[in-house]
């Protein structure tokens, strides 16, 4: 057994016991991320000297007693849609191609704290507006298990690099499944929490009343350590949530006995491939014999997630991203007057899928379609919300769903139809307008050899009950089959 | 909405590019008509769900105004601020010309 494939937990004990120190712990990872990144394109930006700097730090904490806990010394890597100071932070686009922040959002912030070693910046959807990591304006990101397939997205990298052991565990956002269906297409554990639990101060925005941070990692246990670490109130995000941060590792040895599972009879349509359906009966089945109570449900409007996602999110990432201006920073295209500078950088800056969501958004907010699209989408937003309300008012613990309607996508395969790859986010969109907690856990590989995994939806800070139950029908890790 | 076969015209989407500050050549036009109107299009599916007397939802929190104690705290050094600058003149932000 080597470090790199070891669980952040597993690591953490290793480092305590001073099997190998967190210098060779990082120096490992890095080894295997310049060997190997370059066909998987899950980096966007390697920091190997800081990441040796802290891991000396870590080390120097250890012989002196100091050590700050199970993260400390173990490394790790974020999205690059979190902003880190002193380093480059791109969200994948040309616009923000040489932009630097001055400030760590308060969820690295926290990592950093407590003795984390970021090894980089990974991988996404520009802006973080796709199902596939294929919008990236660095280059496509590939699946671990065929490279001919994609990660999903549009945290792609961020799933990548813990389904390949290129990081102990990462960080990512989910504004409509962006965590989710990348943990599902790579086989890993993704969680993302209830809206407002992890701060999104310093999180580049996409659509702020949907966005969260979350966490991938290789077991269910290992992303508890991490969210109870990120989780809390922060001043400088005012929708960030209060309420108390439980050991949501020690949630995953609590077991089922006695929990209310639901199974949406809406999310297992025609649509949804076979094998889905197959592991998500599998886990059905493993939850009954742990103990757990599953009936089938209804959330009579789920149908209506996907297209009302698509309006709200479209229509918040409009009036966000109008701040790339060219003025403050960022890209800057020079023209001989404000308005044509701002038009000339917006246009080169910005891909085709950013456009095609600005566009959609600056539409459905004009004068004359706001209360077609915009308020009539907030009215069917309350209608989802309280399917959602009344199944667990109703006494139900969680709801267990297919993440997706297939396993991973060929590359290629969805990009001339933006309908078709919106269509991908059918299982996961719905969570977010609630704005419920949900994980993903993997189940197996289908007969191509791709990850299988199933989604698990909670109650708005039900997370606790996220994490037994996705430990109850955790299984061995699922390994790609890597050719180093 | 110009004809029954899309929702978007090539007028509206030369109208909302101009809202956008967004320059869009001629194919480019044509993609974001044709793709706009199949996405629109689907999305006409939400006129059909009765919304009466129904609450917007603009965030799920239960929150209302969300307050602070008025203190000085740390904030972003101006040198920090504009650092990243595309262009500046001393402490301040510089752009083309306005009119």
């Amino acid at each position: 057994m080597t470090i790199t494939d070891m669980s952040l937990k597993d690591m953490a004990a290793a480092l305590a016991e001073k099997q190998f120190s967190s210098r060779e712990a990082t120096q490992e990872h890095l080894d295997r991320i310049e060997k190997i990144n370059p066909q998987l394109g899950a980096y966007i930006n390697v920091t190997s000297q800081q990441a040796l700097a802290a891991a000396d730090a870590s080390d120097q904490r250890r012989a002196n007693k100091e050590s700050k806990g199970l993260l400390d010394g173990i490394p790790m890597a974020l999205k690059d849609i979190i902003s880190t100071n002193g380093i480059p932070t791109t969200c994948a686009s040309r616009m923000l191609e040489n932009y630097t922040p001055p400030y760590n959002a308060t969820c690295w912030q926290h990592l950093e704290d407590a003795g984390a070693v970021l090894l980089g910046k990974l991988n996404m959807d520009e802006f973080a507006m796709g199902s596939s990591t294929e919008t990236s304006y660095f280059g496509l990101c590939r699946n671990p298990f065929d490279p001919d397939h994609v990660p999903g997205g549009s945290s792609g990298g961020s799933a990548v690099a813990v389904a390949a052991d290129l990081a102990a565990y990462t960080l990512g956002t989910d504004t409509g499944g962006s965590i989710r269906q990348p943990a599902h297409f790579c086989g890993v554990v993704g969680i993302k929490p209830t809206y407002g639990r992890v701060s999104r101060f310093g999180v580049i925005p996409y659509a702020s009343s949907l966005d969260q941070v979350g966490v991938l990692a290789k077991t269910c246990a290992d992303a508890g350590i991490v969210l109870s670490s990120i989780s809390g109130k922060d001043n400088m995000d005012s929708t960030s949530a209060s309420e108390p941060i439980p050991d949501y590792a020690a949630a995953c040895t609590k077991g089922v006995q006695g929990l209310r599972i639901g199974v949406a009879k809406e999310f297992c349509s025609a649509g949804i491939d076979k094998t889905i359906i197959a592991e998500l009966k599998r886990a059905i089945t493993m939850l009954e014999e742990a103990g757990a109570q599953v009936e089938e449900i209804s959330l009579p409007h789920t149908e209506y997630a996907l297209p009302a996602y698509y309006v709200l999110a479209s229509a918040e990432a409009s009036s966000n991203l109008a701040r790339y201006d060219g003025v403050r920073y960022g890209l800057r295209i020079p023209a001989d007057n404000l308005h044509d500078m701002m038009i000339a950088t917006r246009s080169a800056g910005f891909g085709p899928e950013v456009k095609r969501r600005i566009m959609l958004g600056t539409y459905a907010l004009s004068s004359g379609y706001y209360d077609a699209y915009y308020n009539k989408t907030l009215q069917v937003r309350t209608l989802i919300k309280q399917d959602y309300d009344q199944i667990f008012a109703a006494g139900f613990d969680c709801i267990l769903t297919p993440p997706a309607p297939s396993a991973a996508f060929r590359i290629g395969e969805n990009t001339d139809d933006p309908l078709t790859m919106y269509m991908q986010d059918v299982c996961t969109v719905p969570v977010n307008l609630a704005g419920l907690p949900a994980i993903v856990v993997p189940m197996g590989l289908n007969p191509e050899g791709l990850p299988i995994g199933v989604q698990l939806i909670g109650a708005p800070f039900g997370e606790e009950k996220l994490f037994a139950a996705g430990a109850a029908i955790e299984g061995p890790r699922i390994i790609p089959p890597l050719d180093i | 909405m110009s004809n029954n076969d899309s929702p978007i015209s090539s007028g509206d989407v030369e109208y909302v590019a101009k809202l956008a500050h967004l320059h869009l050549d001629e194919t480019e036009k044509k993609d974001m008509e044709d793709k706009l109107g199949s996405i629109l299009g689907y999305m006409q599916q939400l006129q059909k769900i009765d919304t009466t007397g129904v609450e917007a939802t603009t965030h799920v929190l239960p929150l209302a105004n969300v307050f602070r104690e008025d203190v000085v705290g740390s904030t972003l050094e101006t040198e920090k601020a504009l650092h990243q600058a595309p262009e500046r003149d001393g402490n301040y932000y510089k752009v083309p010309k306005i009119l």
